[in-house]
């Protein structure tokens, strides 16, 4: 998890976009005279991508401005950057603090030694996978089909939140196995909440799955809230079923992993900002997916379009009958013959 | 809503009763699962006995996928389902009547894997009431979150590997509950555990049945 937030300032994927468009159009370019233009837009796009990733497009040739039109991204205001920029530093800092004070200030355990110093992490991401990120999938997911609330904005957090989520849940499984080889001797065990996690697991693999479906942002919008909507429906019900099931099978004496241990100050105030720090690496995981997935949508909209615009400039201007061309085909059959 | 339901569910088996899909393929798939899990668990009638709760409710799960996904299939081709939409029928009743005409279906399956459970794998019901109960409570659920699903995925070009995926996990709490009720209802059980899976069972089906009388329509909008 450290290293991931290290990449707190690295730009998305969307906007180094322009760049690789341009790389994948090279070897075409080369069998025409455009040389010198190749390498001139080359230069000028990836290094307006950064900064004013709207003008890469439009100003590439400093020829003749193309004539398909192409949407300028979506840029993030200072505000939303600075709050991204400071959650994330914030995360780093507490995540930092929390392994510092995890593994070499808190003193191990009585009974299961150090261990037990799997407290500071394995309870907070569970919290967060099961707590948070999936009520709030549920919430955002329930807030988008409301037609007084519909806007995409619940469904980006929706997808955001299930994706982080299920990162969390993972971790929550992987840790938890970890944990329960030594003091349990298994690393999994039917128990009613491993169970109950490892459902939710699935439930939202597949909500991540059938996201990945092409689809207009709408209508993949209400199919996934659709989803989100009777998978949070059944989180009760498979809730109530595990727990029967395992008491009737061997009685809830398992899950209780030395939580009566006598917790000693310093470890409390680790388990609390473990908390905290795995909550704000959350939030900030989040609000990156979010932005990358509105670039994402920019880029599904304006990908052929941009390309077509590459592609102009790079044959000196535009190429005759070409201008607005909505279609691959006979776009790409034209110029390849110019 | 009640008359559309009847209608379509109507349509539904009278294409069934001609193409016999459901008879010539699925029950064989299900008797099939019961000689693979057979094979799987060994040839001790004890063990299978033991295991017959379980392996019925879970052949019944994978039967549940095919007959969905036979009941998206038949309104795929020639406009059938903006036929649907255009013939005024009410979205409610439109998944009523696909759901019943789904567990119809299940139910004869049930009776066909349940008379097979008895005989290959030896197992002795001892409650038959609450068999029964199970089986429909059962069926009702598999068939309204099966034609939830399937609606939501009929468009996709995907749907036959997303809808196992998307709705096996989804049925979960059935397959528990009707492992446990067999369990208690069978021979060495004890038949008052079978109750509140019963009334879960019964949750379940209020809770699913009552999201696809509301949302059916906007979800066939989506598609």
């Amino acid at each position: 998890m450290t290293s991931d937030l290290t990449s707190a300032t690295v730009p998305g994927p969307a906007t180094e976009a322009p760049g690789a468009d341009v790389e994948a159009f090279d070897p075409v370019t080369a069998t025409t005279d455009g040389d010198t233009v190749t390498t001139d837009a080359d230069t000028v796009t990836t290094g307006a991508a950064a900064d004013h990733p709207s003008t890469a497009a439009v100003t590439n040739s400093g020829v003749t401005p193309p004539t398909a039109h192409v949407a300028p991204p979506p840029v993030q205001s200072a505000r939303a950057k600075a709050i991204e920029r400071t959650v994330g530093v914030l995360a780093l800092v507490g995540t930092g603090f929390t392994v510092w004070l995890g593994l070499w200030v808190t003193p191990p355990d009585k009974v299961q030694g150090d261990l037990v110093r799997l407290v500071y992490i394995h309870p907070g991401v569970a919290w967060v996978a099961l707590y948070l990120a999936f009520g709030l999938a549920a919430v955002s997911s329930l807030l988008y089909l409301w037609p007084r609330t519909r806007s995409l904005f619940w469904d980006r957090l929706a997808a955001a939140a299930v994706e982080v989520g299920v990162i969390y849940n993972i971790c929550t499984l992987v840790s938890g196995s970890i944990w329960g080889k030594p003091t349990w001797g298994v690393w999994w065990a039917w128990d009613a909440r491993l169970t109950l996690t490892a459902v939710l697991l699935v439930l939202f693999l597949g909500y991540l799955a059938l996201r990945r479906i092409p689809a207009e942002p709408e209508v993949r919008a209400r199919r996934s809230a659709f989803v989100a909507l009777f998978a949070a429906l059944d989180v009760p019900l498979v809730h109530f079923s595990v727990d029967w099931w395992n008491t009737l099978h061997q009685g809830a004496t398992v899950l209780n992993p030395g939580l009566s241990l006598k917790i000693h100050g310093s470890m409390a105030w680790t388990l609390l900002l473990g908390f905290v720090a795995l909550t704000l690496a959350f939030v900030w995981m989040l609000l990156v997916r979010y932005r990358i997935g509105v670039l994402e949508d920019w880029l599904d909209a304006n990908e052929l379009d941009m390309a077509l615009a590459e592609r102009q400039s790079e044959g000196g201007g535009p190429v005759g009958g070409l201008a607005g061309a909505p279609t691959r085909g006979p776009a790409a059959d034209r110029v390849g013959a110019a | 809503m009640w008359r559309d339901a009847a209608l379509v569910a109507g349509k539904d088996l009278r294409i069934e009763g001609r193409s016999r899909v459901g008879l010539s393929q699925v029950a064989p798939f299900g008797i099939v699962a019961l000689v693979l899990f057979a094979f799987a668990l060994g040839p001790d009638r004890d063990v299978m006995a033991k295991g017959a709760p379980g392996l019925f409710w879970v052949a019944i799960l994978f039967c549940t996928v095919l007959a969905i996904q036979r009941s998206v299939s038949v309104e795929s081709s020639d406009g059938a389902r903006d036929g649907l939409r255009l013939s005024g029928i009410d979205p409610a009743g439109l998944f009523l009547g696909k759901a019943t005409a789904v567990a119809a279906q299940l139910v004869v399956l049930e009776l066909l894997l349940g008379t097979g459970v008895v005989v290959l794998y030896g197992a002795r019901i001892e409650v038959a009431w609450m068999i029964v109960v199970s089986c429909v409570l059962g069926t009702i659920g598999l068939a309204a979150t099966g034609t939830l699903y399937g609606a939501l995925s009929s468009g996709l070009r995907v749907r036959e590997t997303l809808l196992p995926f998307l709705f096996l996990p989804i049925a979960a709490p059935v397959l528990l509950a009707g492992t446990r009720v067999f369990q208690a209802a069978m021979a060495g059980g004890t038949p008052s555990d079978g109750l509140q899976w019963l009334r879960l069972l019964a949750l379940f089906d209020v809770v699913y049945v009552a999201v696809g009388i509301v949302l059916f329509g906007p979800i066939q909008e989506t598609a």
